[in-house]
Parts: C-alpha cells; sequence; structure tokens
C-alpha cells in the first residue's frame, strides 16, 4: 500500500466519484455506482467540571458497486492512492463474476432519477465556525445545571457537545450525479441522584440542531436532565398483571419505529413481516396515521431525515405507510420494489459496501388532540413507560417483550417510579389497541411521536 | 494449543512504509504541551463478506480500512485525533490536535522503544480466513443453504453469510510500550423462515471465532449451524405464550452466559467504577453471588472469538477472575484506569477502531463448572423456565438492571422439560440476580462465537459461556398467566 501524500491537497471528491464509474466500466462493469463520503467530527465531554475527553478528526471513504449483466458486487476502502482505487475496481469486477445471476438486480431505470431541489437546509457552517473553547462551555454549563439543581444529585457522567459535518457524493454510470452536505451539533448532560439509602439512578437530556443557533439552553436541557434523573429515585417493582400502558414520546417512538421496519420491502418478500400480503388491510386502529417524509423541512431547517436524494439517486418524497389504521404503502428500494412488483419509494440506504438496504427518512405517528396530561388523567391504575431495554421484539410473529421502566399511574396521576419490570404483547394487536394519542409531537431526531396509550398488554414484575 | 507467533510489525514498516523514528517524532509532537502518555494505535483491516439468498449468491463485499489513533493522556484528561492517511504530514497534525488537552512544558521523550515479542500466538494468521479463496467461502455458505432447507419442507427462506476480516496492529507509546498483533476473525450465519398453515417463524445460528477455514470442516459444520437454525424455526412454529412474572429460572449451557456479560461483566469495567457511576462501586471484597458462582474473564482462550494476544494499548491479555465463590474480587482495567485506581492493568483496553478511545472490556467472560448434574438441575424445578438460547442483552450500569432476551425457551413442568414456549425477556439487577443461584451445572460450554459487545457507540467482539444454572428467582417477561 502506498502512502497518499503525493495526492492534491483538495481532492476534487465529485471528480474522484466519476473517475471510479468510468473505471469500472472500462474494467468491465455494466453498470457502477460510486459513492464517497468525507466527515468532519468533534467532541467534548466534560465531566464534574473539568474536561475529560476531546476528539476532533476527519475521515473519508469509497464505495464501489458494480454490476456485470444481473451479477453484482462491491468494495470500499478509506485509502484513495491511485494503486488502491485501481485495486477498488478490479476488486469489485472480480467479486461480481462470482455472484449469481439475479432477474431483479440492477441499478434503477435512467427515468427514476431526480433530486429535490433548492435548499433543504441541511448544512450551516456555523457549526464548524464556533470555537472549541465554547462547545466546551456549552457541555460544562449544562452539567453544572444538572448539578446544581438538587443536592440529591451527587455524580455525573458528564456533559458533551458534538458536532459533525458531512459530505456524500453518489454518481453512476446511468447518469446520476448527486451531492449534499450535512451539519450536526448538540449537547447533553447525564447526571447521577443519589437516595437515602444508596441506590443510584442515572438519566440524561439532550437538545440537537443542524444550526448552532437553535440549540436549546445549555441551562434548561440541564435541569430537565436533572428532573428526569431524580423522578427514577426510589424505584421499586410491581405486581404481575394487566393494565394500561401509557408510553411516552421517547418510547412511543421505538414502538411505532417497528411499523416501519415491519413494512420494509426486505422481510416483506420474504414473508419474514406480521406485515406481509397486508397492503390495503386494517393494521391499526382508525386514529393511526404514519408517515415517512424524506423532504421535511422545519422552521427553516432541513429534518434529520431529510435528504435530496436516496442511496440510489431517486428523489426522496414523502410516504404515508399507515393511514387512518390501514396499511397504505410498503417501504421500497429498487431491489424490494421489483421484487414485489412494485416502486420504490426513494427509501433505499447504503453503507460504503453491500447491497443497498432502504431506511426511515423523517418518521413520525400524527398527532391528536388529547394533551399528555389528559391521557394519564383517564387512567385509574396503570403504567406510564419511559425507559425500554432489551432485544425482545420479534417482527416475523409481531411478539414484544421488553424490560421496562418508568411510574406508575394512580388515579389519573404520576405516582411513583417503577423498574425492574417487563411490557409484553403483540405489535399486531397493540396497534389495534391504541385508544389514545397525544398533541405532543415534537421532532429531537428523524423520527418522531407523540404520547400514546395501549390496552391489554402485561406487566410482569414480582 | 498456540502457535509461533509471525512479524506481525513487518507489514507497517514494508508495506506502510512507516519507521520507528517516524513514530518517536510523532509522540514527541503529542506530548509537546506536556501531558503523562501518548500512544499511536496503526491499524489496517481487509473484510470480506458473502452472502447466499434464496440460494443465490446476491452479494459479495470487500473492504480495506487503514489509519491512525493518536492519544494523548494528561491526568484524567484525553485528547485523540486520528487520520486514514499514514504520511508523516497528516500523522504530525493529528499529534498536534490530540496534544491539545495538554498545556504544559512540553514532556522529556523516552529514548527508544521496548520491543513485545508475542513468543506465540491464540490463532492462526498465515493462511488465516482472508487469504483463502473465495470460492471455499463460497462453498460454505451453500452447504448452509441446501442443509437448511433439505431440513424440512417448511422452511421457505434461506439466507446464509461469511464474514472475515483480518486486522493488522501496532501500537507505539510513550511509555517505551512497541507491540503488534495480526487478529483473525471469522462468521458463519444462517437466518430462516418456517411457515405452516397457519404460523410464521423463525430461527438463527451461527458460529465462527479467530479461526482459519476449516474450522468449519468439523462438528462445526455449515449442516450444523443450517440445521440449527432450521430446528429452532420449526420448534417456534408450535411454540406456546410465555409465562409472565418471577418463578425459578434455568438456564442451559453456553450462549446463557450473556446473563454474566450483563449482569455483572459490564458493572466491573473500570472506568465505571472509577467514577463511581458502578453499581458494584465500592462492593470489592463483598458477598455479590452465591458462593457456587465464580466468575472469570479470559482472553487467553485459543481461537475464540473474544481472545487477542494483546489488548489494543499494546498489553498482554490475561485471566481476570472477576467474582470467586459469591465475592466480588476484581475488575477489568486499561493503562488509565490502573494508573489513576492504583490498581492492576488486566489487559483489557479495547477498541472497534482506530477512529476510538480505547476502554476497559470484556473478552470471554463466563462461569466456572459447578457440581451439578444438568438433569438434577431440570428435576428440582415444580414450575419454572427453561431457556436455552438468548438474542440479546443489555444492562443500566448505574442502577444494575439488565434484560436478556430469550430466542428459545421452554416451559419446565414438575422437573420435567415440556412445551416450547415464544421469546421473553428476563430482567433482573445485577448485584442481587446472581445471589439466587442455587444449583451449577458441571457442562460448562462456551458460546458458538457469535458474540459482539456494544459500549458508548464502540462494538467489540467477545465470547461468553456458562454451565447450566438455576436461578431460584427472576422476572420472566411472557404474556400468559
Amino acid at each position: 500500500m502506498s502512502q497518499s501524500a503525493s495526492l492534491p491537497v483538495q481532492t476534487d471528491l465529485k471528480q474522484l466519484a466519476t473517475d471510479v464509474v468510468a473505471k469500472a466500466r472500462k474494467a468491465g462493469a455494466t453498470d457502477a455506482e460510486a459513492v464517497v463520503y468525507e466527515g468532519d467530527e468533534f467532541s467534548a465531554l466534560v465531566r464534574l467540571g473539568q474536561v475529560e475527553t476531546l476528539k476532533e478528526s476527519g475521515s473519508r471513504a469509497v464505495g464501489l458497486r458494480v454490476f456485470i449483466g444481473q451479477r453484482t458486487a462491491s468494495t470500499s476502502s478509506s485509502d484513495f492512492s491511485a494503486e488502491s482505487i485501481t485495486r477498488l475496481v478490479d476488486g469489485a469486477v472480480t467479486l461480481a463474476k462470482i455472484t449469481s445471476e439475479d432477474p431483479f438486480a440492477g441499478l434503477p431505470e435512467a427515468e427514476e432519477f431526480g433530486q429535490l431541489t433548492g435548499d433543504l437546509k441541511l448544512y450551516f457552517e456555523d457549526v464548524n465556525e464556533q470555537p472549541p473553547a465554547e462547545r466546551i462551555e456549552m457541555a460544562r454549563r449544562c452539567e453544572a445545571a444538572a448539578m446544581a439543581y438538587d443536592t440529591r444529585i451527587q455524580n455525573s457522567g458528564g456533559g458533551d457537545f458534538d458536532t459533525a459535518t458531512s459530505h456524500k457524493i453518489l454518481v453512476n454510470s446511468r447518469g446520476f450525479v448527486g451531492e449534499y452536505r450535512r451539519s450536526y451539533c448538540g449537547f447533553s448532560a447525564s447526571p447521577i441522584a443519589v437516595d437515602e439509602k444508596g441506590g443510584m439512578q442515572r438519566n440524561y437530556w439532550y437538545s440537537s440542531s443542524r444550526t448552532t443557533k437553535k440549540l436549546e439552553s445549555p441551562e434548561e436541557i440541564g435541569e430537565e436532565a436533572a428532573r428526569r434523573t431524580l423522578q427514577r429515585l426510589g424505584a421499586r417493582q410491581v405486581k404481575t398483571q394487566k393494565a394500561p400502558v401509557v408510553f411516552s414520546p421517547e418510547i412511543a417512538r421505538s414502538i411505532m419505529g417497528n411499523i416501519f421496519s415491519a413494512a420494509e420491502g426486505d422481510a416483506i418478500y420474504r414473508n419474514a413481516s406480521f406485515f406481509a400480503g397486508m397492503l390495503g388491510e386494517q393494521v391499526a386502529g382508525h386514529n393511526v396515521t404514519v408517515v415517512d417524509d424524506g423532504t421535511m423541512v422545519l422552521d427553516g431547517i432541513g429534518g434529520f431525515g431529510t435528504t435530496p436524494f436516496d442511496a440510489e439517486g431517486l428523489p426522496t418524497r414523502r410516504t404515508v405507510l399507515v393511514e387512518r389504521g390501514i396499511l397504505k404503502n410498503y417501504v421500497l428500494n429498487t431491489y424490494t420494489a421489483r421484487k414485489l412488483g412494485m416502486k420504490s419509494t426513494g427509501s433505499a440506504a447504503r453503507g460504503l459496501a453491500g447491497n443497498p438496504g432502504s431506511g426511515a427518512h423523517n418518521y413520525y405517528l400524527e398527532p391528536g388532540t388529547m394533551t399528555p396530561e389528559e391521557i394519564l388523567a383517564d387512567v385509574p391504575s396503570g403504567l406510564y413507560v419511559t425507559e425500554v431495554m432489551g432485544f425482545g421484539v420479534n417482527l416475523v410473529t409481531g411478539d414484544y417483550s421488553q424490560g421496562a421502566s418508568g411510574m406508575w399511574i394512580e388515579n389519573g396521576e404520576l405516582a411513583y417510579p417503577v423498574e425492574e419490570i417487563t411490557i409484553a404483547g403483540n405489535l399486531k394487536d397493540m396497534y389495534k389497541n391504541i385508544v389514545a394519542i397525544g398533541n405532543d409531537l415534537v421532532f429531537r431526531g428523524a423520527s418522531a411521536a407523540p404520547t400514546i396509550r395501549v390496552e391489554g398488554m402485561m406487566i410482569a414484575g414480582s | 494449543m498456540t502457535i509461533p507467533a509471525p512479524d506481525h510489525k513487518r507489514y507497517f514498516i514494508e508495506k506502510l512504509g512507516l519507521s520507528e523514528r517516524l513514530m518517536e517524532r510523532c509522540l514527541g509532537e503529542a506530548l509537546s504541551a506536556g501531558g503523562d502518555y501518548a500512544d499511536l494505535y496503526f491499524e489496517s483491516v481487509t473484510s470480506t463478506a458473502l452472502g447466499v439468498d434464496e440460494s443465490l449468491v446476491k452479494s459479495a463485499s470487500q473492504g480495506i480500512s487503514v489509519g491512525c489513533g493518536i492519544r494523548v493522556v494528561s491526568g484524567e484528561r484525553t485528547g485523540y485525533a486520528y487520520t486514514d492517511d499514514l504520511s508523516s504530514e497528516r500523522l504530525l497534525r493529528a499529534a498536534r490536535t490530540a496534544a491539545l488537552i495538554a498545556s504544559g512544558p512540553a514532556k522529556e521523550l523516552m529514548s527508544g522503544f521496548r520491543h513485545t515479542e508475542t513468543p506465540s500466538s491464540l490463532y492462526p494468521v498465515a493462511g488465516a480466513s482472508s487469504d483463502a479463496e473465495i470460492a471455499a467461502k463460497l462453498l460454505l455458505i451453500q452447504r448452509a443453504d441446501k442443509a437448511a432447507r433439505d431440513y424440512d419442507p417448511r422452511i421457505t427462506q434461506v439466507r446464509a453469510g461469511f464474514n472475515d476480516e483480518l486486522r493488522r496492529i501496532l501500537v507505539a507509546a510513550s511509555d517505551g510500550t512497541f507491540a503488534s498483533d495480526t487478529q483473525p476473525l471469522a462468521r458463519l450465519n444462517v437466518f430462516v423462515i418456517a411457515k405452516d398453515a397457519t404460523s410464521t417463524a423463525r430461527g438463527t445460528s451461527g458460529g465462527g471465532g479467530r479461526v482459519t477455514l476449516d474450522f468449519f470442516e468439523g462438528d462445526k459444520s455449515p449442516e450444523h449451524y443450517a440445521r440449527e437454525a432450521a430446528r429452532t424455526a420449526i420448534l417456534q412454529l408450535g411454540a406456546v405464550e410465555a409465562p409472565a412474572g418471577e418463578m425459578e429460572v434455568v438456564l442451559g449451557p453456553g450462549w446463557p452466559g450473556v446473563l454474566l456479560h450483563e449482569a455483572v461483566g459490564h458493572g466491573l469495567e473500570a472506568d465505571f467504577n472509577r467514577k463511581k457511576t458502578s453499581a458494584f462501586a465500592g462492593l470489592i471484597g463483598q458477598q455479590v453471588a452465591s458462593s457456587k458462582v465464580t466468575v472469570v474473564d479470559n482472553g487467553l482462550m485459543p481461537n475464540r472469538r473474544g481472545s487477542i494476544n494483546m489488548d489494543d494499548e499494546g498489553n498482554p491479555t490475561q485471566e481476570t477472575v472477576l467474582i470467586e465463590n459469591g465475592i466480588l474480587k476484581g475488575f477489568l482495567s486499561d493503562k488509565l484506569n490502573s494508573r489513576l485506581m492504583g490498581m492492576p492493568n488486566t489487559g483489557s483496553g479495547r477498541r472497534e477502531s482506530y477512529h476510538h478511545i480505547p476502554m476497559p472490556r470484556m473478552t470471554n467472560t463466563y462461569m466456572l463448572n459447578g457440581e451439578d448434574m444438568p438433569e438434577d438441575i431440570i428435576k428440582s424445578v415444580k414450575r419454572g423456565l427453561y431457556a436455552v438460547n438468548f438474542g440479546g442483552g443489555q444492562v443500566d450500569i448505574t442502577n444494575g438492571k439488565f434484560v436478556f432476551s430469550a430466542s428459545e425457551a421452554y416451559l419446565i413442568e414438575d422437573g420435567k422439560v415440556t412445551r416450547p414456549v415464544k421469546g421473553a425477556t428476563l430482567i433482573g439487577n445485577g448485584p442481587e440476580a446472581l445471589k439466587y443461584v442455587s444449583m451449577v451445572g458441571n457442562d460448562l460450554a462456551l458460546d458458538e462465537g457469535i458474540g459482539t459487545c456494544g459500549k458508548a457507540g464502540q462494538s467489540v467482539p467477545v465470547g461468553v459461556g456458562m454451565p447450566t444454572v438455576k436461578l431460584d428467582r427472576m422476572t420472566v417477561g411472557g404474556t400468559g398467566q
């Protein structure tokens, strides 16, 4: 492997991607697709007021996918030297020869390519311009606010501040050329509270955006982290029982996220999802509408899941997966769409190597009309879940069993914290038994959901 | 059996054009603003992934990643920078970035490296899986595909994958450390879907380790994994609701050892204990498990997925006793935490890649044999759960609560294993759960070699194991009464 010191300082990455595709065609590929990624990251962790770690770096990599007829293979490398690029191309072409003819394999058709035009507000230069000292100060203030909130906050996992910027380029042999830059910044605090018996609890809270100008105040976030931590102190088990379960927005998001996974074409064509063959059927209550939207710009900032095109060069779009309880669309890329005799929903996602999979853009459950307080007020005795743990979700059968913690609800109010319990049911039933949806939809990341109440789940404890 | 170690560092000197002189210059730059310690971590990983799906070779990919991570430690502070460009200009720039953590006069550098030569290796390198013919690897997964389909006509979908990598690492540090290793890793996976008139179920299986391809020619053949995946899927077609609530639980040998990884392993990593954020902080010398329980972390087992000749800070790995006859004995530590805590370094500093700062991590974590016969353990249970395979687990280090999700489990009724039940998550409290261990079998087994552990966003390969174990009470998260 040669050193890449001889490369020009500013390598034109779009030209590199174009060259890689041309070289692959020359080496015998009938089609080729190159992706080039370049990114910078910064992270600072402050613990108990002192800087504990500082990390700052940049990296880049190139991935190539080739087709020889309907055979396909891919290669990737972090080395951009000419010698390495030659090996990348030759390697992919050689590998493709040993794969099988798959009638569904191939790049999208030329007329499908496209990208959203106009500024999607994905990149803000201020994220790179902010001096490291200011970033560290935000992390320090956030942790300090959490520590000062209550005397029971006695330790800390720290306050942190992270930034990341990335540049992605996609070029293929059918004429698609696209690129976009994105920026991210965010901070959080993870305070630890101790009760009179020495029992410890940790929680955290955070703020993130594509621009430093939209970050929340470090003091507000630190205090919220402290409140969320204190709320868990003195948690106990409850008896095994069936009771209504109210999911906080953070957990409702994960429950509803399983709808996305169950609707992914890869699982559908294999019959590996409880949604297989259910298109057009009632899969959830009439109050449930679930959307994946790759085009969203909120308050002048591009959503965390917004991109101008997907990983195969198709324009992103807004796809309604479930409308008033009816399964309207699967989540498809070019391959899974062909397998099912349908059209891609512009949901292709990929890493550097391997065939594209699918991924969510801005994914959410549409809000209802009740406030979270009104939802709780209707529960005489039940569980409010603020955290789930484990790997007990089976998308083939819908069986759901997860560790949980949160608060017990008595007479419509949060009464005391609970932990070391599990909640179980089947997602097929759970989606039909969503009896209340809150009006509290807030996007803190690419996916979001309001508070929901689900009937009929089994709670296991002592 | 161990084998003579090849000269790992030649690759970095000859192929990547690095020199000890350049490394010394980088370390000098890293300590130019003071600091107690600096290290350079060079890494080169080549990986291959092959997939047979619906009996077609649908995917084949290869990747190369090369880079260097530079760390400067000053007291409790760590500065870190990395580069995927190994030119002297970029390396020196990364060293200067990492140096920003310290503020003081330049540190005098030691003179010369202390070369650590590993006399033998826990795993083969020449002719390791990464050098073997692609065709031979493909044949393995094609055999798995066929065996799964032949197992039962109800198997409707089969996906088999083979992944391997060769990871070369070299650590040069300001304390004189100069050590290198070459770590192969291979894994074969099978995923199947079974379908009958009324239900659909999935089954998965897989295994591997730091092995050559011939590993898959013995009893760990592709057919073995394929039949195992198919058997679990067919079994699940007839599974009934898992019970809910507190009950007696018997865990089978092998992969259920993930219990130890979650319940105690993470909580005994030194970083959490130095910061007193672990539920185990301050419990050394105290009873944290039944006296029948002895748990070790052992990175020295030949060919195991979790084994390493040296950790990612250049220290030799070792066998560390974590719990002995129920008493908490020690933590897993790295250079930073052992220095700050005044405790021994257990060679547990690991990292996912050159993009990452090393942390104390597990290798192969398992419980030693007891004296009970596995059949006697089952016989002793009136009504309970017998869980023999798990998906994965998770732990909250601070409050000690952990879960692990059973993927193959049965009811025990009147001392007999009866019906298979659907998957269920089990939950417990780390410093308490193992106090309820009342019987320990004599059938210690390690897992098949598929474990990956995640911590603070970093994944590393690990192993787990244990004999058949009975816990007198644990909460089982089923849906049945």
